[in-house]
């Protein structure tokens, strides 16, 4: 059995160095090609007409001015007279022409007559004694998840946990299909339990799921020294890809769909594509080169997607391009659930934590969504834990990097953060006090709260609340920690060498930025002792093999596993042929520095060219996959801790938050390039910086629709808001032995609380809500000051 | 708060999130306006006594000088210089993301200046040089702003990036010794969403240092 484990450190000349992203040439000279770049022969351009209701019934559709425009090729309603549109900016109609203006113009000879109904886009806390404990589902209900694309998942969950009330028969799931439910969905349904349906059960926006006790909160709080009660929260932002959500698809012939699309999920789209256009996934080819950004928003094909491929097929096959408006990126396109919680915490008087109560809410769109991981990372011995989910006619909400978690961290830490003030005491000392129940990592936090402190030089410069302050500047220190799992997901990696020395790698995988192509060259390029250019990589095509969607983290470990697999195996056949020229054993046999050599005699060597020639005239080529339990070790893992301060100053007159500092401690493994895995943590930070002081979705309650869809009123970081940030990656024994783990969660959860608490640190008092914008500081102040 | 109390590169527009129409919708729409008038091409009318041109309604005869080589097209008025670069001439390295002169994604260079190619109709960039991220490598090697981007993992997606080198370029032409500080405070015009600012900060120094 070849080893297939990671090369220890002394043996690495590329894993754990820092690479330069492969790509970055391209992408700084504008070579890099994205979805909103391609252009098909005779390309036609389409346009989505939304509805401008948050809820309203389609009571008529006209098109007929519309298809009458010389220039336009294809209308198609995509929500039918009759269908309850649940957000505004949904999709309608589409339409396609010949160039966009026409399709502009078409779009509004379009007719649609609503009849508008009530709707609810606020999550403000519910008002006492309204909401409905969780019951069945009726049919209604069932559709409507469908209809308004609950997360499988979540969806699976609930009808597991709950039933439904209705006899779910065979036309039900055919016609549910027919909507775009997906076989797990229906199998669900199938197996969900039945239960009478309810006289009067009513359809309360508010949901409240079953509370949730551990240990004895009642008692803890009762013996408790200390109690500190406050609210915190974060509200529903964007991902605001800077590359808009769509595709361009277009049919080479009646039985094959061609799609480019911006996707994190390249081979996860013709399953998903086949049965609403009714072709065999076989037949449906997605090509990306490149992604304009993701964040979790970017997994399923949506109905603009099917849309796009039906207005081709009208067309006679021509491409049609739809990609998204900014507009309706920003109200349609993706949206993190907001979370709101009041806590109280108990403690005893040296620190020790001892219990918890929590009333949160939030809403994650028509679906309602769930309650976050609270309390997060420290596992309170004493909990009540009660959550109300709002069903709001905001549009779904999409997985943002790691889902739940900024918002769990934000409340806990920020409850945690009030009840070391309350106790006078330093956040850090009461961190490390109650680490003994934060679980496995407990010892990783120590060593990584040790390394933060020295960093941002903590010590020397907290001061207790508000006692930071000349003139009108306050100055403060904050710091969260977090979680993360990660694991490979499952990926295939076809592998050739060439008789002439030339190496292809093709997956079907997708570079979102976080420099996945560059850790597959590094991985192959590090087992076969060649350099990163001698190695051609092919991504982003279902024409490669399959791999999952980049999403949780799970790319890194997935991607390399499968490379590292494929390029032993590769290696090992290319040995048992050059073997003989050099007298001696395939396993006698090392390839390095771009020679294959004995390795205990290096003078019987050959070139790497020189190797691969006495392949005759067959190339290699093999399939590594992950996981693959045949060919141990597991290369990954799961599990990762971190560790994030942060040093603000805030004009106390004005109410200007600015980030002076941020510092980042982290594990994630096995670090592949140290370069890009410092990247993805400064990002993260920025990211953090950003959502922390600047993003939310603003609703009009009245209208109902978001009242910032565009980048001057949904602000984003800019490059004179970032501060100086100091990244550590924690490697070596007891990381680097643990297997790849991927990092495009975990540092991007801690940012929020982190600088929400260091600005409470430095005003002297709790800014509930994020982002902490003038206004809402300005109004704690001035609590503070009334009180 | 980025700048709001410094004086800005550019003057940002008044509020218009609720009225639905921008500034180059309204020049879109003016330029529609006119579809009164049957004939294609040029007409001059009288406006409060002075003559101005009207083009359109339907497509007309554009030409651009793009990275130095001239194109003749056939397009509406309305259609921006960014569309036109874009699906017209397939320069794709300026990027359509918020269409609206908030983001810098789609920077080029006119006549020396940084321009947003979304906020300006093709028709009025004609007789100009135009020019784009395409046109800076010199044969297979990166310019050397560019290579400073890659020296410093100033990338990540990479669809903002286009936008800054041209924004660097442009910033750093006029201003060949400027401060790391200073350019920081030329790129304020641009965004990025993955948080390549850090990496952008390197390369500014490392370009100031050598007076790029």
């Amino acid at each position: 059995m070849p080893d297939y484990g990671w090369p220890d450190g002394e043996h690495r000349t590329l894993i754990g160095k820092r690479i330069t992203r492969v790509d970055a040439p391209y992408k700084v000279s504008g070579r890099a090609k994205y979805t909103y770049d391609y252009h098909g022969k005779n390309l036609l351009f389409g346009k989505m007409v939304r509805s401008p209701y948050a809820r309203a019934k389609i009571v008529s559709i006209d098109i007929s001015a519309a298809e009458k425009l010389p220039g336009v090729k294809a209308v198609e309603i995509m929500q039918k007279p009759g269908t309850v549109v649940q957000w505004a900016g949904d999709d309608i109609v589409a339409l396609a022409a010949v160039d966009e203006a026409t399709a502009e113009d078409a779009a509004r000879l379009i007719r649609i007559d609503y009849q508008p109904m009530p709707h609810l886009v606020s999550d403000a806390e519910p008002p006492a004694g309204v909401g409905e404990e969780a019951g069945p589902m009726g049919e209604d209900d069932v559709w409507d998840a469908v209809d308004n694309q609950m997360p499988d998942r979540q969806f699976i969950q609930y009808l597991a946990d709950h039933g439904v009330s209705f006899r779910v028969d065979e036309d039900t799931l055919n016609g549910l299909k027919g909507d775009g439910a997906s076989d797990a969905v229906l199998d669900a349904l199938r197996k969900a339990q039945y239960h009478e349906p309810v006289a009067g059960a009513g359809h309360s926006a508010y949901q409240k799921a079953a509370a949730q006790t551990a240990g004895d909160p009642d008692k803890a709080f009762s013996e408790a020294e200390v109690i500190s009660e406050g609210v915190y929260g974060i509200p529903l932002i964007a991902h605001c890809c800077l590359e808009p959500h769509g595709s361009t698809s277009e049919w080479p012939d009646k039985d094959h769909l061609f799609t480019h699309i911006s996707t994190q999920n390249v081979s996860g789209i013709p399953g998903q594509m086949a049965d609403p256009l009714g072709v065999q996934a076989a037949n449906v080819r997605v090509h990306q080169d490149n992604i304009g950004g993701g964040f979790g928003s970017k997994f399923a094909a949506d109905r603009w997607d099917i849309a796009a491929a039906r207005l081709s097929r009208k067309a006679g096959g021509l491409p049609v391009r739809m990609m998204l408006e900014r507009n309706s990126e920003l109200e349609v396109a993706g949206a993190r659930p907001s979370a709101y919680a009041r806590v109280k915490v108990g403690a005893k008087k040296d620190g020790t934590i001892t219990a918890w109560q929590s009333r949160s809410w939030g809403t994650g769109g028509p679906a309602g969504g769930s309650m976050p991981p609270i309390p997060y990372v420290f596992n309170i011995p004493n909990q009540r834990k009660e959550h109300t989910a709002i069903r709001t006619n905001i549009g779904p909400a999409r997985a943002w990097r790691a889902p739940n978690h900024p918002q769990a961290a934000a409340i806990t830490m920020g409850a945690l953060d009030d009840l070391a003030a309350r106790l006078n005491m330093d956040p850090l000392e009461l961190w490390l006090k109650n680490l003994e129940i934060t679980g496995p990592r407990r010892d990783v936090y120590r060593e990584e709260l040790g390394i933060a402190a020295e960093l941002m030089n903590w010590k020397e410069k907290w001061r207790g609340r508000g006692q930071d302050v000349s003139g009108v500047t306050a100055h403060g220190l904050g710091l969260s920690i977090h979680t993360w799992g990660g694991r490979g997901h499952e990926s295939d990696c076809d592998f050739t060498v060439h008789p002439d020395g030339s190496v292809e790698i093709k997956l079907g995988t997708q570079d979102l930025g976080t420099g996945t192509r560059t850790v597959i060259l590094a991985v192959a390029a590090e087992t076969l002792g060649i350099p990163i250019d001698a190695i051609q990589l092919h991504i982003g095509d279902t024409l490669y093999p399959p791999s999952g969607g980049s999403g949780g983290s799970t790319t890194v470990g997935g991607v390399s596993s499968s490379t590292r697999r494929a390029a032993v195996d590769a290696r090992d056949a290319l040995f048992a042929k050059v073997a003989p020229s050099l007298n001696a054993q395939p396993a006698e046999l090392e390839s390095v520095n771009g020679t294959v050599r004995v390795k205990n005699d290096p003078n019987r060597s050959l070139s790497w060219k020189q190797a691969c020639s006495k392949l005759g005239a067959v190339t290699v080529t093999v399939r590594g996959k992950n996981p693959d339990k045949s060919k141990p070790p597991d290369l990954t893992n799961s599990g990762v801790g971190g560790v994030q301060m942060a040093e603000v100053e805030v004009d106390m007159e004005t109410g200007v938050v600015k980030v002076k500092k941020m510092v980042a401690v982290q594990d994630c493994g096995l670090i592949i390039d140290m370069k890009t895995a410092e990247g993805q943590v400064y990002g993260a930070l920025i990211m953090g910086i950003s959502y922390s002081l600047y993003e939310e979705k603003i609703f009009d309650n009245i209208g109902g629709r978001m009242l910032n869809p565009n980048m001057e009123f949904y602000r984003l970081a800019g490059i004179e808001d970032i501060p100086e940030l100091v990244v550590h990656m924690m490697t070596g024994k007891g990381y680097d032995d643990r297997g790849v783990i991927g990092l495009g969660e975990p540092p991007v959860i801690s940012p929020g609380a982190a600088i929400a608490n260091a600005v409470a640190n430095a005003i002297g008092v709790r800014v509930p809500f994020l982002p902490l914008t003038p206004d809402r500081v300005l109004a704690a102040l001035g609590q503070k000051a009334g009180a | 708060m980025r700048d709001d109390h410094l004086p800005k590169k550019k003057p940002r527009k008044k509020a218009e999130a609720n009225s639905g129409v921008s500034r180059r919708d309204f020049l879109k729409i003016s330029s529609i306006s006119a579809a009164a008038m049957p004939v294609l091409g040029t007409k001059v009318v009288h406006a409060a006594g002075t003559p101005v041109k009207v083009y359109g309604p339907g497509k007309v005869p554009i030409e651009l000088t793009v990275n130095s080589r001239k194109y003749a097209l056939q397009l509406e008025p309305r259609v921006t210089l960014l569309d036109a670069l874009r699906d017209q001439l397939d320069i794709t390295g300026a990027k359509r993301v918020c269409d609206r002169a908030e983001c810098g994604s789609c920077t080029v260079i006119i006549d020396g200046k940084a321009v947003y190619a979304c906020s300006l109709l093709a028709i009025e960039a004609q007789g100009k040089s135009i020019t784009t991220v395409e046109s800076f490598m010199d044969g297979d090697k990166l310019h050397p702003i560019q290579q400073a981007l890659v020296n410093n993992d100033a990338s990540q997606c990479g669809f903002c990036t286009p936008g800054f080198v041209v924004a660097l370029k442009a910033f750093l032409d006029k201003h060949p010794n400027a401060t790391p500080e200073q350019i920081r405070r030329g790129l304020s015009g641009n965004l990025c969403r993955c948080g390549t600012y850090h990496g952008l900060q390197l390369a500014a120094a490392e370009l100031a240092q050598k007076g790029a």
